[in-house]
């Protein structure tokens, strides 16, 4: 069994990824591998590269360097002129996409569409899903993040914590094999972080695999299988969150930890 | 008021100049969203082109641009078809003409209100759907244009008035429009007052109904927005 877990490819696998703005190198060689059913937490101070990272996973951002693979294939990328990495096939790329759920700060739902329009919108327009199995399996979803009354309201008539609880249900629609989450509760007000952290927790004991970058330490340390602490660009730490929260081997890492509890 | 039995024909210049600004609008619809899309473009090229478009077309008079389309096209296109060895004269006719015109002029405008438009739609909500592998053009067509149309209609029902008004120029060319129709009444009757008076009332008549026709566009496209705006 162990040896068996062992041959299948890791479900995201990223190496020595770098990326610069102009001439700020924002990320110097990061690797990471998660495996199925991973739940990765990435902390670090405002500024050291989180989001650029995440980003650079699903290409939001041209990295400059590095390797990208799901489920063990290969992201086919290209030089352009000004020395980055873009996609080299624009079907793939779509289609890697799809299978990695993105869930923003700001929510981004799409403001002219129903909630329901928003969930169904890629399953009807990319996986071709018939509309009427898209509108059921919507509304599973709906349901299963708590907002299956809101399904014909548009997203400027919901809440925060809402809106975001609505993103993530869009997210899944499309059955990703990972998910990547860019602080989804920081633009929240406090009174709503929880309804969505409770969400990323029932999702996390579904054994889905996530990336989950947060400021919400004592829920990274409650929900994660590994923590990676980043500091300028660069992996400072990394290890179960015991490791990394409680005994950290680099003095930045637990500097950090101590300043936010 | 005495219209002197010419009513139906006053009727059926109101029609001819509907039917002109329709077509107008239509044109000028499609050029203003790809000289938008031109301005906007990562192509040094396609945003010379759109600059050209829009700085030739605003800097030329509407009449003269009128007279250009009108008497220059045929001196084109016959020239374009001599190219292939076949000699005939072939013209744009007046309505044509006047939908080029008038499409090309309105299309000018449209784009820099359709490139302020596409400036307000949030770079995340692109981004959120290319996340979820919706390619370029799904984006475009369900993501962005929906919105476009909703911030850049009051600008373009603007230039739609403007537009029907200029319709009147259409009729130096003899497009039988509303204004043509009352300059024969005029030169048949010898009551300018009465008839320059009528169509008058007819153009006012149609940009109140202009007006209304907006406002429910505008209504209709802003379901969702409502308390919203945060
Ligand atoms: N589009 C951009 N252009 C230029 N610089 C950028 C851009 N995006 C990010 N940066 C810079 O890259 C660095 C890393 O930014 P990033 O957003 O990845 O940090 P972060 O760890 O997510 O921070 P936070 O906790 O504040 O979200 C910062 O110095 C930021 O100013
Ligand atoms: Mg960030």
């Amino acid at each position: 069994m162990i040896t068996m877990t062992h041959t299948l490819p890791p479900a995201l696998q990223a190496d020595n990824i770098h990326k610069r703005f102009g001439s700020l190198e924002v990320l110097k060689g990061i690797s990471l591998t998660a495996h199925d059913g991973e739940v990765i937490s990435i902390l670090g101070s405002s500024g050291s590269g989180k989001s650029t990272f995440l980003r650079c996973l699903n290409l939001l951002e041209a990295p400059h360097e590095g390797r990208i693979a799901l489920g063990g294939e290969d992201f086919k990328l290209k030089r352009l002129k000004d020395g980055s990495l873009v996609s080299a096939d624009p079907r793939q790329i779509t289609r890697l996409r799809a299978s990695m759920g993105f869930v923003f700060q700001s929510f981004n739902l799409w403001p002219h569409m129903t909630i329901l329009e928003n969930v169904i919108e890629a399953p009807v327009m990319v996986r071709k899903t018939p509309r009427k199995q898209a509108v059921a399996e919507a509304e599973a979803l709906l349901e299963k993040v708590g907002i299956a009354d809101k399904r014909n309201a548009y997203p400027g008539h919901l809440s925060g914590g809402q809106q975001q609880r609505a993103a993530i249900a869009r997210t899944l629609a499309m059955q990703p094999r990972v998910l990547l989450f860019d602080e989804p509760t920081s633009a929240l007000d406090p009174e709503m972080v929880a309804e969505v952290l409770n969400v990323i927790n029932g999702l996390a004991e579904e054994g889905r695999t996530m990336l989950l970058v947060t400021h919400e330490m004592r829920f990274a340390r409650n929900v994660s299988t590994r923590v990676l602490f980043l500091h300028d660009g660069r992996i400072e730490e990394e290890g179960t969150p015991d490791k990394v929260f409680d005994d950290p081997a680099s003095p930045r890492c637990r500097q950090f930890m101590a300043s936010h509890r | 008021m005495n219209l002197h039995g010419f009513g139906p024909q006053l009727l059926q210049g109101t029609l001819m100049t509907v039917r002109l600004a329709l077509s107008a609008v239509s044109v000028g619809l499609v050029l203003g969203l790809l000289g938008a899309i031109a301005k906007s473009s990562r192509h040094a090229a396609l945003r010379l082109l759109g600059e050209g478009y829009t700085t030739i077309v605003r800097g030329i008079p509407e009449l003269l641009m009128v007279l250009i389309v009108y008497f220059g096209s045929s001196t084109m296109i016959g020239a374009v078809l001599r190219q292939f060895g076949i000699d005939t004269y072939v013209e744009l006719g007046p309505f044509l003409s006047g939908t080029v015109a008038l499409g090309l002029t309105f299309g000018a405008y449209a784009t820099e209100v359709f490139r302020g438009a596409l400036l307000t739609v949030p770079r995340g909500q692109i981004e959120a759907a290319q996340s979820l592998g919706l390619g370029r053009w799904h984006c475009f067509h369900r993501i962005v244009l929906p919105q476009l149309w909703r911030i850049a209609l009051p600008g373009l029902g603007n230039l739609f008035m403007v537009l029907l008004k200029d319709t009147a120029l259409i009729s130096v060319v003899g497009l039988d429009e509303i204004m043509r129709k009352a300059q024969i009444a005029v030169g048949d009757t010898r009551e300018p007052f009465t008839f320059y008076g009528c169509a008058a009332l007819i153009y006012l008549g149609l940009t109140v109904l202009t007006s209304g026709g907006l406002m429910a566009l505008e209504h209709r496209a802003n379901r969702g927005y409502r308390r919203a705006r945060s």
